[in-house]
């Protein structure tokens, strides 16, 4: 059973983890999770990017938070991602199998993956 | 909605836009009836807004004027022949008590009830994006409680917080074990 014995040797493991990723300058992956996102299939675009961020091991350099509606609810789901210094890059109509691609070839190797973004779907 | 599980995500996003320090979601599957509940201490509604709030045409949200989520668990439960009840005081009426209640009944039998899903995977969405926010949880089937409160958790956590990915692992393999533990015994059960 996973005991709360188990939940305090991840605590303990953790607490060096916390000091380490406070002042860490990284990028920030965002979905939209109000209804619109939720009913597009945020839910799964969501846990990808988490899982995904953690097996590659960005997980120092890369956080994954939610936000509501963003307003472009026909391109849902959307994930935005902020970088310092850079510009804003909007993915639009994501898929699971779309968040592996762009973990890594956009979170890992720094290149954005144009074709999913909302300039490739509008244009 | 494809799933129950994410009408209850939506809906309970609504609890946290509330400022809910709590949200508590409740199943209860008891002879071929499901009965949602979720109930948090946020700010709450007063009766105008409850009423409009079951209106599609009605929302808090300024990028656009139509809200869905109340609406849609609304049609979920009709269809089936079930009905959503929405009871709420707000923090001007009782600086204590005050809070949403919903609560949504279903007729699990009926051809258009729509499965329930993966609840777990909606907990531990919410908890992910809400980390500073607690969350309990309880699934009864038939008498037998599936459970998890994050309060209880953080706890043993502490400062570690509620979403980092190993703490999410474990809730993830918690939630999976009651709920074959539940199923196990079932199938003893029905050999005996």
């Amino acid at each position: 059973m996973k005991s709360l014995a188990e939940l305090q040797a991840i605590k303990n493991k953790m607490k060096d983890k916390v000091v380490l990723r406070d002042g860490m300058e990284g990028m920030r992956v965002v979905v939209g999770m109000a209804t619109c996102g939720i009913a597009a299939g945020a839910r799964p675009v969501l846990n990808a990017f988490v899982e995904g961020v953690n097996k590659e091991g960005l997980e120092d350099k890369v956080s994954v938070t939610q936000t509501g509606c963003i307003g472009i609810c026909q391109y849902e789901p959307v994930v935005e991602v902020f970088e310092a210094g850079k510009e804003k890059v909007t993915y639009v109509k994501m898929t699971p199998e779309k968040a592996q691609e762009v973990i890594e070839k956009h979170l890992k190797g720094g290149k954005v993956v144009n074709e999913y973004t909302i300039g490739a779907v509008s244009a | 909605m494809k799933e129950l599980s994410l009408n209850i995500l939506d809906v309970a996003e609504n609890s946290v836009k509330a400022g809910a320090s709590l949200t508590q979601i409740l199943l209860t599957e008891q002879d071929g009836t499901l009965t949602l509940e979720i109930v948090d201490d946020g700010c709450g509604m007063d009766e105008d807004v409850v009423r409009s709030v079951i209106d599609p045409f009605y929302t808090t949200r300024t990028t656009r004027k139509v809200g869905m989520g109340i609406p849609l668990l609304k049609l979920a439960c009709e269809q089936t022949g079930g009905s959503l009840a929405i009871s709420s005081v707000t923090e001007e009426a009782d600086p204590v008590a005050h809070g949403t209640h919903v609560t949504a009944t279903f007729d699990m039998n009926h051809i258009d009830f729509t499965p329930l899903g993966d609840v777990s995977s909606t907990v531990l969405t919410l908890i992910q994006g809400h980390p500073d926010r607690d969350f309990m949880f309880r699934h009864r089937l038939q008498g037998r409680d599936v459970e998890l409160d994050t309060r209880e958790l953080r706890e043993v956590l502490e400062d570690v917080p509620l979403n980092s990915y190993d703490v999410m692992e474990w809730i993830r393999g918690n939630l999976q074990e009651q709920y074959e533990e539940l199923s196990d015994r079932d199938t003893r059960d029905g050999e005996d």
